[in-house]
């Protein structure tokens, strides 16, 4: 058959199974998009920015576990996509983004909206490519979806100048789609002595990463702690991965984790780490982090193992995998002794939810959305207090069912992610909590909820400040609110309102409870408006340096 | 990046990547070694064979962040292998002349 570079490129996302794209067009992507508008399988969401388009992206990869794909033209479309690549990278988040470039005659003339896309993406990516022949898009593409997925997932991007999606191919079929690669053998001896390691501590902690999820090893991870009675402890990125009400969770530990969950970790003299990376945020002052403990790690990018930590054990290989190879070996034990030792820390240093009988607090607020939901639902964050009081309080149950910026923090994340978990699940209510400031830096895809009508909540918890940056300086620079609060107030309501976005303002409802629920109960997007005190603090925190044991508030 | 002219310090470590022969293969590994803050006292790159492979030296320090680097550099789809010498790979003295 007889395409253009444009015409194949469309043809092979389609036998890649994508479905949905995310993007915005601009000159040098225009032969693209014009081959898109014929295509019958792909359905193409016109984001509002392109860091959007990035994030709607990303929210369709972090529910499906697929990678997903976001397009931009040349110049600024690619470097307004730069950060929701980052994000992607640092969450282990498997991209295809596709930008346009000037036609290659012109690469190096400082044409009209060039930059060096190939340059600036080195540093944010699994791998990326400079297309410089319509032939070479036969084995690049299928390469593309390939590496993103693979052995540890993250974005790759493809730049294709102009005069590659307008030239001439002539095919006579299309290249297979790609498989992933097979992950590695898992050795033997290792394994054996992380069994032996298992078998003989007598206070082991299992410790979960977003690896788990990334792996599909929730299920087995769980099973696995209930066979040798592991208190299991998750990360940012591994929450969901053990249902929070399993009586052997510690829910999540680090920075804001519970006084229990960190005294725990102290007293630790195995720790079982999967599909975790010794993050700061996580692991506190290095030094001090289970000084007690021997680590068995087990990881998919053997770049991790030993990074931060050495490990006693280490083993390189599919989380999934090295469970279903490891449980055989390993001894059942109810440990009885170690269990009824994390009861005792879990009732004399419990987690404080101040106000959570009250729906117009943060606590309050977070508790009653997850009252109105099942654990079907699907909970995106931006980034900020609000971020991590909800890691703290809500009951999160499953795999997937929490997406957050995790390394990279970025605020803007929450609002275009929650678009495109909705996208990729129609069928599930998808909430994004939200704060003012974070919904500021994306607001704009409130556009694109309305316009595509997905069942999205933004749950708004106002309190007209860089809540994060606030609790700092109140608590770490003196007092001096600096560059923190926002002089004036936002009308939200408006703003949505503006969009076409139905809202509830819980601030003036009668009953703030049934306004709530009302909007739970509503198909389709809307904004939920609250505002919250500026004052509260996310507690218990381990200030910045210290160790996880030195932890101040809660 | 700065290529030393005295010898082969016991402490320096040659690398020998082989790698995919492309534009862009030369940014991808320096820029890891800039990203990680790591130093690259010396770097040799040619194409070998029929030129659908490239060959990088590198002379660099032998720290504790040695062997991370060397696993991030393994992790480049670009890069086929990696290999390790002391001073039984003389090639940075060898180009002594050049740098007089
Ligand atoms: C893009 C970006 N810029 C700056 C920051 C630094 N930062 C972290 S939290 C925060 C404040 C977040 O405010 P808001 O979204 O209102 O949430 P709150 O903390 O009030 O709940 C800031 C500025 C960031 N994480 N991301």
């Amino acid at each position: 058959m007889q395409l253009t570079g444009a015409e194949l490129l469309v043809q092979l996302l389609e036998q890649q199974g994508i479905t949905t794209v995310a993007g915005i067009p601009g000159g040098p992507i225009l032969p693209f998009y014009h081959a898109l508008a014929a295509s019958k399988r792909i359905r193409h969401v016109l984001a509002r920015h392109e860091q959007g388009g990035g994030f709607i992206a990303q929210g369709m990869a972090r529910v499906s576990g697929r990678a997903a794909v976001c397009l931009a033209s040349s110049g600024p479309g690619a470097t307004n996509l730069l950060t929701a690549v980052a994000d992607a990278k640092l969450d282990s988040i498997p991209l295809v983004c596709i930008t346009a470039q000037v036609p290659s005659a012109m690469i190096g003339t400082d044409a009209f909206q060039e930059v060096d896309t190939y340059g600036i993406s080195i540093p944010v990516t699994k791998h990326n490519w400079l297309v410089r022949d319509v032939r070479d898009l036969l084995e690049i593409i299928p390469a593309a979806f390939r590496i993103a997925e693979s052995g540890r997932p993250g974005p790759v991007w493809v730049d294709i100048p102009k005069d590659v999606l307008t030239a001439g191919i002539e095919i006579a079929q299309l290249p297979l789609p790609s498989m992933r690669t097979p992950a590695p053998q898992v050795d033997d001896e290792q394994l054996a002595r992380a069994a032996a390691l298992i078998n003989a501590a007598r206070t082991p902690v299992l410790y979960l990463g977003g690896g788990v999820i990334a792996g599909d090893a929730a299920g087995a991870a769980t099973a696995f702690a209930e066979q040798a009675g592991l208190p299991t402890t998750m990360t940012l990125m591994g929450l969901g991965a053990m249902p929070v009400d399993h009586p052997l969770s510690l829910g999540m530990l680090g920075m804001h984790g519970a006084r229990y969950t960190n005294y725990a970790l102290a007293e630790a003299d195995l720790l079982i780490v999967l599909g975790a990376r010794f993050d700061d945020r996580a692991i506190g002052k290095a030094a001090e982090f289970c000084p007690d403990a021997a680590v068995i790690h087990i990881d998919i990018d053997a770049a991790e193992l030993g990074k931060i930590r050495r490990p006693d054990v280490a083993i390189q290989g599919d989380v999934a995998t090295v469970l279903a190879c490891l449980a055989p070996r390993v001894q059942a034990n109810p440990r009885a002794r170690w269990l009824e030792r994390i009861r005792e820390l879990k009732q004399q240093h419990p987690l404080a939810l101040p106000g959570s009988e009250d729906v117009r607090s943060h606590y309050g607020l977070i508790r009653a959305v997850a009252g109105l939901l099942d654990e079907g639902a699907i909970i995106a964050t931006d980034v900020g207090q609000h971020q991590m009081w909800v890691a703290q309080a809500y009951p999160f149950r499953r795999a997937r069912q929490l997406l957050t910026s995790g390394g990279l923090g970025t605020m803007g994340f929450g609002l275009p992610a929650a678009i495109g978990a909705a996208l990729a699940e129609p069928g599930r209510t998808v909430v994004c909590f939200s704060g003012d400031g974070s919904l500021k830096m994306n607001i704009q895809e409130l556009d694109t909820a309305v316009e595509e009508g997905v069942n999205i909540k933004v749950v708004l918890m106002n309190n007209q400040s860089l809540g994060l940056v606030h609790q700092q300086q109140d608590l770490f620079y003196g007092q001096r609110i600096f560059a923190a609060d926002y002089r004036r107030p936002t009308d939200f309501v408006r703003i949505a309102e503006g969009f076409g976005m139905q809202v509830f303002d819980l601030d003036a409802a009668a009953d703030p409870r049934a306004c709530l629920a009302q909007a739970m109960a509503t198909r389709g997007p809307c904004l939920i408006h609250c505002s919250i005190d500026v004052n509260q603090k996310v507690f218990p925190m381990v200030p910045p340096g210290a160790a996880n044991t030195e932890m101040i508030g809660g | 990046m700065r290529m030393e002219n005295d010898d082969l310090k016991p402490g320096k470590v040659v690398l020998e990547l082989t790698v995919a022969n492309h534009p862009g293969v030369m940014s991808h590994v320096c820029g890891l070694f800039a990203r990680r803050a790591f130093n690259v006292e010396g770097i040799l790159c040619m194409p070998t064979g029929d030129g659908d492979e490239s060959r990088i030296w590198l002379l660099v320090l032998d720290d504790s962040r040695l062997p991370q680097m060397v696993a991030q550099l393994e992790k480049l789809e670009d890069v086929r292998s990696v290999g390790r010498h002391g001073a039984d790979r003389p090639v940075f003295e060898r180009l002594q002349a050049f740098f007089e």
